[in-house]
């Protein structure tokens, strides 16, 4: 009985291929875009993972020097002779052909077990004293071949590092980086003798950092990755989309089919249990097809999305894909999601059809008649919720439910607006044969409603992204101007050179202004404290968005704060209010300044308070102003021997910047214009689909003098007016979409808010893209039309079809 | 006694209330016995024989098929009743677009377990239907699909076989044809035809004939 009922199922699907392939190909692009963002965010978690357990990050508290990143051995031998159990650890890079690599060096012997590599006890067995005598150097497993262009140690290839990280004992790498009795910060042991001198004691010059309070790449980056999944989210609404019409459509017109199956006596359970165990058949196969896409996707997107992380957040993950279990079983539970969100409700209907239930189809009868004034209060009500959370929404997770209303209340909107116009378009009709034309396409509403659907949402999302996008860009660049006014940037190696260099520039008549600055926390938030040498500069270049009375005449005398708008809005910090920068030091809040591309706060106070607080702190960075910039540099270059990198001009930084802006974005417009294109094939596959069942509807107006190759660019009429009525209800519903991404997500995730700008050019360039796919999506089945044999056109009268 | 029917009675709600359709029908048949159901549009016959086929439940009365009252069998009870016992042929055809003729007329019997493709081969040689084996249903006219509904039913030896109408939709002419084979093979199975039908010809060629007047029987 399961194989005849499977084989009568079956069989529809052999005779109507188109519609498998619309079923699969859109649960596999559905599946596709979800699981590439996926594979994406797995493997950068996976590198802060491996990159946090490296250096025990976020599991053990650390020493560091309170200025400049190196500190001298000796003063480990200190704490060591005085009882402290600590690891020491040097960092640095090499960089060769293929990029930078990250070394780590660690003393094996004291380090806390879980941070030297598994290696060094099993596959590739290698004892403890071969990593210290042999200078054995762990890599990732794929940068076994760049480590090994760089360096002369033997390498071995360990999974469990970050990938671009090579780890070996600290004498090893002291000699690599050519930094002999250096280190860059001590490992505290969780386990400390009682009666310790107290670190200021021993070790003045470093500070403990708690295990808690260090730079946490993957909390930093959960802003970004959440974006990222909101916008595989909306491109696995559409794909869904896709996937709710063929199986709608599939069920509509099997409804003879399970009849008869009932009939000849196959029971109901049995018949919705094989129904069901044929859509898991279809959803594996295609989860199977949209992980392999999704992969590929992934594996395109992946470097960009790497450059963009080292680039905002400084996080190092792996360029290149693993194929992780939890990715693509997480990929086939979604494509399985899918399935039973898009056919859940076509199965209940089949279950509770009566087995002498009219089998005529009733072309998608979900959207017309009552079902489609339920889903016009549906949305009226998403909508209202949306404009609710407008105001209430606070955290990103009701930003992006706030977003998700709007655009499922817009999409539900869609059929009614549709409709309405075109009723309105019938009724200013005088002729009957455009009369018909727009009768006809209210007809068709309901069969091409959620390909329409899929398109506003495409669009919206187009515009939306675009607007914000191009927002950002505008303000970035106007932002990197007002920041960026020195002429050029110097990088000391070290406090001495620093005051060498700085003794020289003011002989040369140049004007500095150094960069100063500790981590530390303020109203709660880990944050930067600078100190700021208050000129013309600032003064002339820096905006402010909100400020009290003369607020750089304030700061430069001490007696107030500057924050940025991070702090600000995470603290809810205002000119006027009170921020302690100190302990026993509240400063009034004098402004807040935009502070795009930063992911924590920061805080400005005077050059002479800064000093006060803050002694230890040396100057090995600052700007410099100058009208000759090309030849200062010269100058500095022959007196101080400087390293590449030590000192940047003005253009290069505006240019590294923008070109991280640039590739930040890049992964959200390749989603768009993969979203775009997912909608055009839904247009397409509705088309193709309602194609072979209109006959019954066109061959009456054929009969009555309509030739067929006006049938054909009728149809194609139809559709081009049905993109542009939906481009329309489109294009507001992108700039509300834009305006909750600035004004609430980007608040939300980020801490900064950005003005809104309008770009009427990207639009237009937008809606002829979208009447393009519209009008190759409908050229197809228009053709196909256009060259029915009349004997096909003639069967409708003799009933034979 | 292979059908008894006892005060079955049946309504159907409609907005006004309660529709009575039958009301109170007994009826009997035997095993190799052929009945003719006639009646006007409305009179209930396609209920009945619904009712019959475990198709619909009945509001009242008793519906025994060899002995055994189906009234309170369940969906899975109901179709193993037409899969193995009764077998339904609808004015409408009903044959599986997608399969092709053979597998349609093999599929009845491969639900119920007990396909033979030896008497497949010889239902569709008495029905004139061995060169449209490899053809599907819409290349077929609609006296051939009508052949197809046949044997499909058939191929399933039921006990009982209710034909819904089964000259509906044909001419004058391809009826006629179409009953005489319908009423031969029943006749060579040795199972019980009960025919709803308005063609009074046509039920003058059955053994019995009950007319069906206002849910009663006449």
């Amino acid at each position: 009985m399961t194989r005849a009922g499977l084989s009568a199922l079956w069989s529809y699907w052999r005779c109507n291929p188109l519609q498998l392939f619309t079923l699969i190909t859109g649960l596999a692009l559905a599946t596709a875009l979800w699981s590439g963002v996926q594979a994406i965010n797995t493997e950068a978690r996976a590198s802060y993972d491996a990159a946090a357990a490296t250096l025990g990050e976020g599991t053990f508290d650390q020493l560091l020097p309170k200025s400049g990143d190196r500190f001298d051995q000796s003063i480990y031998i200190d704490l060591r002779r005085a009882g402290w159990q600590v690891a020491p650890v040097l960092e640095g890079r090499l960089t060769g052909a293929d990029g930078p690599l990250r070394l780590i060096g660690i003393d094996p012997l004291t380090a806390p077990a879980g941070i030297m590599p598994q290696t060094t006890t099993n596959d590739a067995g290698q004892s403890l004293s071969d990593v210290v005598t042999a200078q054995t150097v762990f890599v990732h497993p794929r940068s076994v071949a760049a480590a090994r262009d760089m360096l002369t140690s033997p390498v071995v290839a360990d999974r469990n590092l970050a990938p671009g990280t090579a780890l070996a004992d600290i004498g090893t790498v002291q000699k690599l980086l050519d930094q002999p009795g250096q280190l860059s910060r001590l490992i505290v042991a969780p386990r400390q003798a009682r009666d310790l001198p107290a670190l200021n004691d021993v070790a003045p010059d470093l500070r403990r950092l708690s295990a808690n309070q260090g730079a946490d790449a993957g909390r930093l980056t959960d802003s970004f990755h959440l974006n990222l999944t909101a916008f595989g989210l909306l491109s696995f609404a559409v794909g869904i989309f896709i996937v709710h019409g063929a199986i709608g459509l599939a069920f509509e017109q099997r409804r003879g089919l399970v009849r008869s199956l009932r009939a000849l006596g196959l029971p109901l359970r049995r018949l919705i249990a094989l129904l069901a165990l044929e859509l898991v058949v279809l959803a594996l196969l295609a989860g199977c097809l949209g992980i392999l896409l999704g992969y590929l996707i992934a594996a395109t997107l992946l470097p960009d999305v790497a450059a963009t992380l080292r680039g905002l957040y400084g996080a190092s993950i792996s360029g290149t894909l693993q194929l992780r279990p939890e990715w693509w079983l997480s990929g086939l539970g979604i494509a399985l999601l899918g399935t039973a969100l898009a056919s859940g409700g076509a199965l209940w209907r089949t279950a509770r059809m009566p087995v002498l239930a009219s089998a005529g189809a009733r072309a998608w009868a979900m959207t017309a008649g009552r079902a489609r004034v339920w889903q016009t209060w549906l949305a009226v009500m998403m909508l209202a919720i949306s404009l609710a959370l407008v105001w209430l929404a606070d955290g990103l997770l009701l930003g992006f439910l706030c977003l998700g209303c709007l655009l499922l209340g817009a999409a539900l909107a869609l059929p009614a607006c549709l409709d309405r116009a075109l009723l309105l378009a019938e009724r200013l009709s005088a002729a009957v044969r455009w009369q018909w034309f727009w009768a006809d396409t209210r007809q068709q509403l309901p069969g091409l409603s959620l390909a329409l659907m899929a398109l506003l949402l495409a669009i919206a999302a187009n515009v939306g992204v675009s607007t914000m996008v191009s927002s950002f860009r505008l303000t970035f660049t106007a932002f990197l101007d007002q920041r960026l006014a020195a002429e050029l940037y110097i990088n000391a190696r070290s406090p001495e050179q620093s005051d060498r260099m700085q003794a020289f520039l003011v002989q040369d008549g140049a004007t500095l202004l150094p960069v100063q600055s500790v981590d530390t926390r303020l109203a709660g938030q880990p944050a930067e404290l600078y100190g700021a040498r208050i000129g013309p500069t600032y003064i002339e270049n820096w905006r402010f968005l909100a400020q009290g009375t003369d607020p750089w005449e304030r700061v430069a005398s001490g007696e107030a704060v500057i924050i940025n708008e991070q702090l600000a809005r995470r603290a809810d910090l205002w000119p006027g209010d009170i921020l302690a920068v100190a302990p026993g030091l509240s400063l009034p809040v004098a402004g807040v300044f935009g502070d795009y591309g930063n992911p924590i706060g920061q805080a400005i106070i005077g050059e002479a308070l800064f000093r006060d607080l803050h002694p230890e702190v040396a100057v090995t960075r600052f700007g410099l102003r100058t009208d000759q910039p090309e030849a200062l540099r010269d100058r500095l270059e022959a007196r101080f021997d400087l390293a590449a990198g030590q000192i940047i001009d003005q253009a290069q930084v505006k240019r590294m910047s923008m070109q991280v802006f640039e590739r930040t974005f890049t992964v959200t417009g390749a989603l768009n214009i993969l979203t775009l294109a997912v909608a055009g094939f839904a247009m397409l596959m509705s088309l193709l689909t309602l194609a072979g069942m209109r006959l019954p509807q066109l061959a009456p107006a054929w009969a009555l003098g309509l030739t067929r190759a006006e049938l054909g660019r009728l149809e194609l009429l139809r559709a081009l007016i049905l993109a542009a009525l939906t481009l329309i209800c489109a294009l507001p519903l992108g700039l509300a979409l834009a305006w909750v991404l600035l004004a609430l997500v980007n608040v939300e995730a980020f801490g900064w808010r950005l003005p809104m700008y309008l770009f009427p050019v990207d639009y237009a360039r937008l809606a002829g893209l979208a009447i393009l796919a519209a009008l190759l999506a409908a050229a197809w089945p228009a053709l196909r039309l256009a060259r029915t044999p009349p004997a096909d056109l003639l069967k409708v009268f003799a009933n034979e079809r | 006694m292979l059908l008894e029917l006892r005060s079955l009675a049946k309504s159907y709600e409609t907005q006004t209330g309660p529709v009575p359709v039958l009301r109170g029908v007994d009826l009997v048949l035997e095993a190799g016995h052929t009945l003719a159901l006639t009646g006007e549009s409305g009179s209930g016959k396609s209920t009945l024989l619904h009712l019959v086929a475990g198709l619909d439940t009945a509001d009242g009365g008793e519906i025994r098929i060899n002995g055994r009252d189906i009234a309170g069998l369940d969906d899975a009870g109901s179709a193993a009743l037409r899969r193995g016992t009764v077998g339904v042929i609808f004015q409408q055809f009903n044959l599986i677009p997608s399969l092709s003729v053979q597998a349609n007329i093999a599929f009845q019997a491969r639900l119920a377990g007990q396909h033979d493709p030896a008497r497949d081969a010889r239902l569709a040689e008495a029905l004139g239907l061995q060169d449209q084996l490899g053809k599907y249903p819409e290349q077929l006219s609609g006296g051939q699909q009508q052949r197809v509904a046949i044997a499909r039913t058939l191929a399933a030896q039921p006990r009982l076989v209710l034909a819904d109408e089964p000259t509906g939709n044909l001419d004058e002419a391809t009826s006629g044809a179409v009953l005489d084979e319908l009423l031969s093979l029943v006749a060579q199975t040795g199972a019980a035809l009960m025919m709803v039908t308005h063609s009074t010809t046509l039920a003058a060629r059955m053994d019995r004939h009950v007319h069906l007047s206002r849910g009663r029987i006449a």
